[in-house]
């Protein structure tokens, strides 16, 4: 780069835009364009689109899709519910917004189209484009908000099936991405928001969710080296916009270490950050937030924690390896345990741990009928669809591993591990339980009499594991 | 008065305001406004009638007037939409005869503060106070003071475009760059481990981009840094970037633990990048290091020996007192060795080293035999540099090897540079031996080269004006591409836009030159190409004029007053006098000319005990505009060749 051209470079640092977008497309995940929009026709056309995914699909795998870069273009993107969210700019903009609005597109989309997905993009394929009309004017943000685009969009959202209050009998919260992901989403809080103007009924109900992600990293001799949880409150209302609520969290609920609240323990997070629309007034005192959400999804409050956790960890792993490199014999015992309060059980609990090279054959011997394990893309998977707290559950698998075993001189003890076994990695779900402690006290609604029946209130708490890793 | 609840209060003032009857006697109609006015001090929600409070603004009854701005004032947050109906009265109001009404309208105009900005509309102002250039520092301070709730926001995007405006603002006050850093820090940490793996990516290379000039920063964080195994690659190769920097004496221990874990990965690419970090890791914690590289080198896997082989090759050049622990690993090595980087740096360490390893010779031997079938032809040099080199210091056990290989490069190898490469051993051979020792005993290491690649911490104000866009996402490398191939494309219609470096001659079209000089905007400065002033005229301009701009600008390490003068030679400045490269203090005089005939000369001072180049301007017509974009120009500058040769 000659010295010119540096000096222009930095310069333009300094002039680009925050989120001048050129274009906007939506692929399935098999690349087929769902949805495309040009706003400034300085761009290559239609065919970017196809572009983009041979491009994604093209890329070497320690290079970040994230962002490219083609002929002066970039293209940014999120992967959100299997689908490819895709700008491209020839500006060098500022990629969290960019990264915020495609998100935020994505929360709104699910919002006026039920849930987001290529089906159902795919029947509202006019109310989309109307939203993009309105959100994005010449590649520039107008409003995002909701609140203010319900006032111009005319479309109705074609749904697939009617909606039942009766569906809720799963545990699935309306945007928990959970590790299985393959849990169904209620379908009660997966309608639209602005379904049938002349539908009141439906209107009262709102969801309230405390979600948690856990990622937890377990040392080989049982110590805890990390544990880190990220908490969020996501509100989905249905009510008239304006309707005032109040959320009444834990009173011991502290922030920071400093801070002290109650003669218990305490629930602590180290950060916690709250939308702009919340009113803290009541907050320092009575651990209340007060809020006129709009309609549809928002998420109220973010919290962190790390290493502090102030219940026990809810699993944990006893291994025990035996390998004979002789004989390319390999038995794995493992004992999983589960520490959660006995009232409390974890769902779609899955283990993971990753094999030699070229391991053939598994037998295998579980402690309950309803568990399955099985080999798969090299590594075991041990399938255990519900823990009780509590409950201890094993399992013995023995496999052969075949290959040129290490010459003999140079052989490692027949006892200890071979290469590419393990870590262990757990995925689970821990329903009406937060691993911080963190509960919702009460949800009030000080709602205006408008001849309707009274509001709905789901109140509801979950876990999740992002990553919990045991070494083996 | 009988007791009303809000909504009857309401329901009944309505219907006064909107009753003609009342509307055509002004006195009434003040009188009903009056009312809504005792409703709305008392804490009654009167907004209901908002919409006919605006109508009743226009009026010529200034007591009426008032009481509906006071009224408007009070509601306009709650009601935006029609507050924006009131705009229009309000705007005719600024237009009337009477300057009490126009000042009335005014002031009720500012404080109507109805619509708060979105969180796109925020990123957009922070983004575009960047241009703005504070004319004081307590100004300066005002406007950071004032923006600092934006640090707080929930909106990554709004938190990032305010620590950039930060950063830049303060480019002179690196403690408050310092400071910024800091509290960005929880935002940054947070957006790591956010759910969207696109977010976190995103964090992560500006978590990097902040260690460049502050290593310690994450260093208590660092087990936000751990992989898991459900990343995507991109995430985690990240993540032990990130690792590989924030590593200080505290947690050494606990990162090399978890990075060695990573080098047993199933993935081959990962696990190699791994052993790559611990690689960079040792030149500062050698010991601790070579033991794990050594330890992995028993697990007898192609994969990860060719990589450890190479970390060792690259880390004996740098620090020579690991030698000898590399030199008891290496042997048997080579039985789980197959592709051509991993062989040439074996090969390499055992034409350097091999008087330490007894059996070098012999796995040198074992090369040559294979030597028709080797694919690659840069393992055939490195082998017959090595040899020769092993033959110096062991000459009997390598004479008769020596002699094969070079037998089979000059007669059957059919790779010229490889052909070459042995006539040019055997010639130097027949010149006498003390020749060849003068050309290839070359010194074993060097360890002052590892300051030279990763040099001293960087100055924030390197790439606070990257922060927040696409260049740290991209990494510099691959920017710098991007951009030069931008850069060609644009060079034609889009060149105005860069109009205070229009005079950068060679990439400008001719014929787009005066188009480009025409350009009406007064800020622009066109320097003229090739002005050169005699030493003695700038000489006595230089003592009759006054400084009319002094500026320090941060500088550090290495100086090369070759590259700064064709840099500046691009943009049109002429070096007139400079001293000699090394002297200490360093100085230099400019000069440039614009197109209007204003002389700009210059004087740089570079004091390196300092770590400051000091730069004085003087100008022959006082002209502030001009001045400014030629500072900035020279600043810009500067600042580039800083940024290159680090």
């Amino acid at each position: 780069m000659s010295d010119g051209e540096a000096v222009r470079a930095s310069e333009g640092n300094l002039r680009a835009g925050t989120a001048m977008i050129s274009q906007f497309f939506i692929l399935s995940s098999k690349g087929d364009p769902l949805i495309y929009k040009d706003f400034r026709g300085d761009s290559g056309g239609r065919d970017v689109a196809e572009l983009f995914y041979r491009k994604l699909t093209g890329l070497p795998g320690d290079e970040s899709p994230v962002v490219m870069h083609h002929d002066g273009h970039h293209f940014i993107h999120i992967r959100h519910s299997g689908l490819y969210l895709v700008v491209t700019t020839s500006e060098n903009v500022s990629p969290f917004s960019l990264l915020e609005l495609l998100s935020r597109l994505a929360t709104l989309l699910g919002d006026y189209c039920g849930s987001l997905g290529e089906g159902t993009i795919f029947r509202n394929v006019a109310l989309v484009y109307e939203l993009l009309d309105e959100v994005l004017d010449y590649g520039y943000v107008q409003t995002t908000s909701t609140e203010m685009l319900r006032n111009f969009i005319q479309t109705e959202a074609v749904v697939s099936k009617p909606f039942s209050l009766f569906d809720l009998s799963s545990v699935g919260l309306f945007g928990a991405e959970t590790q299985q992901s393959k849990v169904a989403p209620s379908s009660a809080a997966s309608r639209p928001v602005l379904s049938s103007r002349s539908d009141q009924s439906q209107k009262n109900e709102v969801f309230l969710d405390v979600v948690e992600r856990l990622s937890v990293l377990i040392a080989s001799n049982g110590s805890l080296l990390k544990v880190d949880v990220q908490g969020e409150i996501r509100l989905k209302s249905f009510l008239p916009s304006g309707s005032e609520m109040r959320i009444g969290l834990t009173e011991e609920f502290c922030v920071g270490k400093s801070e002290l609240r109650g003669y218990g323990p305490g629930i602590r997070v180290d950060e916690v950050s709250f939308h702009s629309s919340v009113n803290l007034d009541e907050f320092e005192s009575h651990r209340i937030l007060r809020l006129q959400p709009p309609q549809g999804e928002l998420t109220v409050m973010r919290y962190q924690l790390s290493d502090d956790l102030p219940s026990p960890l809810p699993f944990r792993l006893f291994p025990s390896v035996q390998w004979d490199r002789g004989s390319g014999r390999l038995q794995v015992y493992l004992k999983l345990r589960c520490d959660l309060p006995s009232k409390s059980q974890a769902l779609n609990v899955r283990l993971h741990l990753p094999l030699p090279r070229g391991v053939v054959s598994l037998s295998q011997e579980l402690s309950s009928p309803e568990q399955k394990a099985e080999l798969a893309e090299g590594a075991l998977r041990w399938d255990l669809p519900r823990v009780q707290g509590g409950s201890q559950l094993s399992g013995l698998f023995q496999m052969d591993v075949p290959g040129p075993p290490g010459p003999p001189s140079h052989g490692l003890s027949t006892s200890a591990s071979p290469l590419g076994l393990g870590p262990a990695s757990l995925s689970f779900e821990l329903p009406r339980h937060t691993c911080s402690g963190l509960q919702v006290r009460f949800l009030r609604l000080a709602f205006r009499p408008c001849g309707n029946a009274n509001p709905h209130k789901w109140v509801r708490h979950l876990s999740h594991s992002d990553a919990y890793v045991i070494r083996i | 008065m009988p007791y009303l609840g809000s909504e009857d209060v309401v329901k009944e003032v309505k219907k006064a305001l909107c009753n003609p009857h009342i509307q055509a006697d002004r006195l009434r109609y003040r009188n009903v406004i009056q009312r809504v006015i005792r409703y709305m001090t008392q804490g009654l929600d009167v907004s209901g009638v908002f919409m006919e409070m605006v109508k009743a603004s226009a009026t010529v009854d200034i007591v009426q007037k008032k009481l509906v701005y006071l009224y408007m004032c009070t509601y306009a947050p709650l009601k935006p939409d029609l507050a924006l109906l009131a705009i229009n009265t309000l705007c005719k109001d600024c237009s009337d005869p009477n300057p009490m009404v126009r000042g009335l309208a005014l002031r009720s105009m500012c404080s109507l503060r109805m619509s708060k900005l979105d969180q796109w509309g925020q990123a957009e102002v922070l983004n575009f106070l960047l241009r703005y250039q504070p004319r004081s520092e307590e100004e300066l301070f005002d406007i950071l003071n004032l923006l600092d709730s934006f640090l707080k926001s929930s909106s990554p995007g709004v938190v990032m475009g305010a620590t950039k405006l930060f950063l830049i603002l303060a480019k002179k006050f690196p403690h408050v760059q310092t400071d910024v850093l800091v509290r960005v820090k929880g935002p940054l940490l947070a957006a790591c481990s956010s759910e969207s793996r696109e977010l976190c990516f995103v964090a992560l290379c500006h978590v990097r981009q902040i260690l460049h000039s502050l290593p310690g920063h994450f260093s208590s964080h660092y087990k936000k840094f751990f992989c898991s195994y459900s990343e995507p690659h991109y995430i985690k190769l990240q993540k032990v970037e990130v690792l590989c920097e924030l590593v200080n004496d505290e947690n050494v221990q606990q990162v090399l633990e978890e990075l060695r874990g990573y080098c047993t990965d199933v993935s081959a690419d990962f696990a190699q990048a791994a052993i790559f970090a611990i690689g960079g890791i040792a030149r500062t914690y050698t010991d601790q290091c070579v033991q794990i590289l050594t330890e992995l080198l028993g697990l007898r896997q192609e994969h990860i020996t060719t990589v450890v082989v190479q970390t060792f090759r690259d880390l004996v050049w740098l620090c020579p007192q690991c030698t000898e622990a590399v030199c008891q690993a290496l042997p048997g090595c080579e039985e789980n060795i197959q592709d051509s980087e991993g062989k040439q740096a074996l090969i390499w360490l055992l034409g350097v080293h091999g008087e330490r390893i007894p059996n070098a010779p012999y796995v040198l031997e074992d090369f040559v035999e294979n030597v028709k079938s080797e694919t690659f032809p840069a393992v055939k040099m490195e082998l017959l540099t090595a040899l020769l080199r092993l033959f110096l210091s062991r000459p009997a056990e390598c004479q008769d090897v020596l002699g094969r290989l070079l037998y089979y490069c000059i007669e059957e190898e059919k790779d010229m540079a490889v052909r070459d490469r042995g006539l040019f051993y055997y010639r130097l051979l027949l010149v006498g031996i003390d020749e060849v020792k003068r050309i290839l005993c070359s010194p074993k290491s060097d360890p002052t080269l590892g300051l030279l690649e990763d040099p001293a911490e960087r100055p924030v104000n390197c790439w606070a004006s990257d922060f927040n866009t696409l260049v740290p996402v991209y990494g510099k490398a691959h920017w710098a591409t991007i951009s030069k191939c931008q850069g060609a494309e644009r060079c034609g219609p889009e060149l105005p836009k860069t109009s205070s470096f229009a005079a950068s001659g060679p990439l400008i079209p001719e014929e787009n030159k005066e188009r480009v000089q025409e350009l009406p905007d007064s800020g622009a400065l066109t320097l003229v190409p090739n002005r050169q002033l005699t030493a003695d005229y700038f000489e006595k301009t230089w003592l009759s004029l006054k400084v009319a701009h002094q500026q320090v600008l941060p500088w550090r390490g290495e100086f090369h007053p070759d590259t700064l003068q064709m840099a500046l030679q691009v943009v049109n400045i002429q070096t007139i006098a400079m001293s000699r490269a090394g002297s200490q203090p360093w100085k230099a005089y400019l000069s440039a000319q614009d197109d209007t005939g204003c002389l700009f000369l210059t004087e740089l001072l570079l004091e390196p005990e300092n770590s400051e180049m000091q730069i004085s301007v003087k100008q022959n017509e006082a002209r502030t505009e001009t001045l400014n974009s030629f500072i900035s120009v020279l600043e810009t500058v500067i600042g580039t060749i800083e940024e290159i040769k680090s």
